[in-house]
């Protein structure tokens, strides 16, 4: 497939994906609905943080919770976004059976899909930040973020969540009736073990281990520390790491996902297509 | 199987239902699909019970890095599991006529001639014992996980609280079904909002009282709001104080939402049947 028809199938995915996304309402409700849910979210987090500490705003734990909590934003919108398309074209629109037969490539099809969803994502995470900083004490200093730090590692973990969006959108083709949810069941469990609100050292020993092999952890990390440097002091887990080497860490873990993701869809893709599940509809 | 159909197909009826049987048979047909039919999918339960306790579980590690007093992981825990309950609402009874108009069965309910009260009530009666299962096993897995004791003060007073808090809050649900019926498209994006907004005002992670009183009232509409602040009253003693009112006066609210959510069921129902009738609309599917 020439470079051309891959842009295509990316572009159009992507307008596809944002007319489906946003056009069920007005811009102004659609927009109230982009950010009411992970704005709620992180209330649910600073509520039980307020109440507990009786409203220690300025504690370094602060921002260490609701960065890594903003920024979780992202596993869940981009991950979710790519797998989910796959549910709706092949159970809600019955498209997909369409799009296979269509000389767009699949993969960035789907990539293209979950656009939209990262682009309210990054409405939410930037509300619901600008919201910390202006309202919760979150010490956020624009003449002291390390940009060099932050957009790297923002831009790496937007690649590597795709990656694993496309990883589930791979099971997604091969699975019945439950897949509905496994992008928010995967969601839900990385939140546990990425360390976005609470330290690993929180976790049983026993389970420490799985939240040091995801890639999330050092990317929340590496996020936390580029936006407000001395955050890390809040829990020890990765202090004795530097930037360095928790970029180093990210890269090698980030890339293994990717390559994950790629083989499974690709292995997930040839069985769905083998075995007849391209146009299956399990009653959404 | 054709041999089955041509036979059950010569076969006169004799007999048929009407009243309150015909009523009772449908509940009754309703509500199996949830209670059979749904455990006939392991997975849905592994689903269904995973979502919820690992939403619980992160919650209660939040309290655990900030060193917070036992009784919040309790409430975290008690929180957990009627998130069960709510998802069910929205998801299974809210959207669930939506559902039926977008996969074409909606017509075959309004030409049927079973109440539609009697659909959804079944809908309601399986829902509600399908979910006690999954609450019941995300109280139980938390619990053995995080040590937490109960102590129940009065089980008269716990019992009727749930079983009104149940009523109602299936009640609203079966409003719900009604209302999301007279929606398109935009009923899916409707229900994905009442998540996270709804664990919020309710206080499904935290004391109700911790949030402003009046926002506290207001949400008190949803049935789980004052249901859950009660029972956490009643099965751990040291939350009193974190009680957002009266336990009584909680009940006595309850019972209220129940009779207001089941009338308001019932006149929707009507309403969205006169609808049907006149329109010839209703089960058009709106993609």
């Amino acid at each position: 497939m020439n470079r051309s028809a891959l842009w295509r199938s990316f572009r159009l995915a992507t307008w596809l994906g944002w007319q489906i996304e946003s056009n069920w309402t007005d811009p102004f409700l659609f927009a109230i609905y982009s950010i009411i849910k992970p704005i709620t979210g992180a209330a649910i987090l600073v509520i039980m943080y307020g109440v507990i500490t009786q409203g220690r705003f300025e504690d370094p734990m602060f921002p260490y919770l609701y960065l890594g909590n903003a920024f979780y934003i992202y596993v869940g919108s981009i991950m979710t976004g790519v797998s989910w398309a796959v549910i709706d074209d092949r159970e809600h629109y019955r498209t997909l059976k369409y799009v296979y037969v269509a000389p767009i490539h699949i993969p960035l099809y789907l990539l293209g899909r979950g656009v939209a969803r990262f682009l309210t994502g990054s409405i939410a995470v930037v509300i619901t930040i600008a919201a910390g900083v202006l309202f919760l004490s979150v010490p956020l200093d624009f003449s002291a973020i390390q940009w060099g730090l932050f957009l790297p590692t923002l831009l790496f973990g937007v690649f590597m969540l795709t990656m694993m969006g496309l990883l589930l959108a791979g099971l997604t083709l091969i699975m019945a009736r439950h897949e509905f949810i496994i992008g928010e069941v995967t969601a839900s469990a990385l939140y546990i073990f990425s360390g976005a609100a609470f330290p690993l050292e929180v976790l049983p020993p026993w389970l420490r281990p799985i939240g040091f092999a995801m890639p999330t952890t050092y990317w929340l990390e590496l996020l936390r520390r580029s936006l407000v440097s001395d955050v890390a002091q809040a829990f020890p887990t990765l202090s004795i790491l530097s930037n360095a080497q928790l970029l180093s860490i990210l890269i090698g873990l980030g890339v293994l996902f990717a390559a994950l993701g790629a083989l499974i869809f690709w292995f997930c893709d040839r069985l769905a297509r083998e075995r007849g599940l391209i146009d299956i509809t399990t009653h959404y | 199987m054709q041999k089955h159909e041509s036979s059950s197909s010569t076969t006169h009826v004799t007999h048929k239902d009407s009243g309150w049987r015909l009523f009772l048979r449908t509940v009754i047909a309703r509500a199996y699909p949830r209670l059979i039919g749904q455990q006939r999918e392991p997975s849905w339960l592994i689903f269904e019970v995973v979502m919820p306790i690992g939403t619980t579980i992160a919650y209660v590690l939040v309290y655990k890095a900030l060193r917070a007093p036992e009784e919040y992981i309790g409430f975290v825990v008690m929180g957990g599991a009627m998130t069960a309950f709510w998802m069910n609402v929205l998801w299974s009874m809210a959207s669930q006529l939506y559902w039926e108009k977008e996969t074409g069965n909606l017509a075959l309910y309004i030409i049927a001639p079973n109440p539609k009260m009697a659909v959804l009530l079944g809908m309601a009666l399986g829902g509600m014992a399908a979910t006690s299962l999954r609450a019941l096993i995300v109280i139980l897995i938390g619990s053995l996980l995080f040590d937490v004791t109960y102590r129940v003060t009065d089980f008269m007073q716990l019992f009727a609280v749930f079983l009104l808090t149940m009523v109602a809050l299936y009640g609203m649900g079966m409003m719900l079904a009604s209302a999301f019926l007279l929606f398109g498209r935009e009923a899916w994006n409707l229900v994905s909002l009442a998540q996270e907004p709804i664990f919020l005002v309710s206080g499904f992670f935290f004391p109700l009282k911790a949030l402003p009183f009046w926002v506290g009232i207001i949400a008190s509409i949803v049935p789980v709001t004052l249901g859950m602040d009660a029972m956490r009253q009643l099965v751990f003693p040291s939350a009193f104080p974190f009680g957002f009112l009266d336990v009584r006066t909680e009940i006595a609210v309850l019972a209220g939402l129940a009779v207001v959510f089941l009338v308001s069921a019932k006149w929707l129902l009507d309403y969205v049947e006169r609808l049907a009738v006149r329109e010839g609309r209703l089960t058009e599917s709106r993609r």
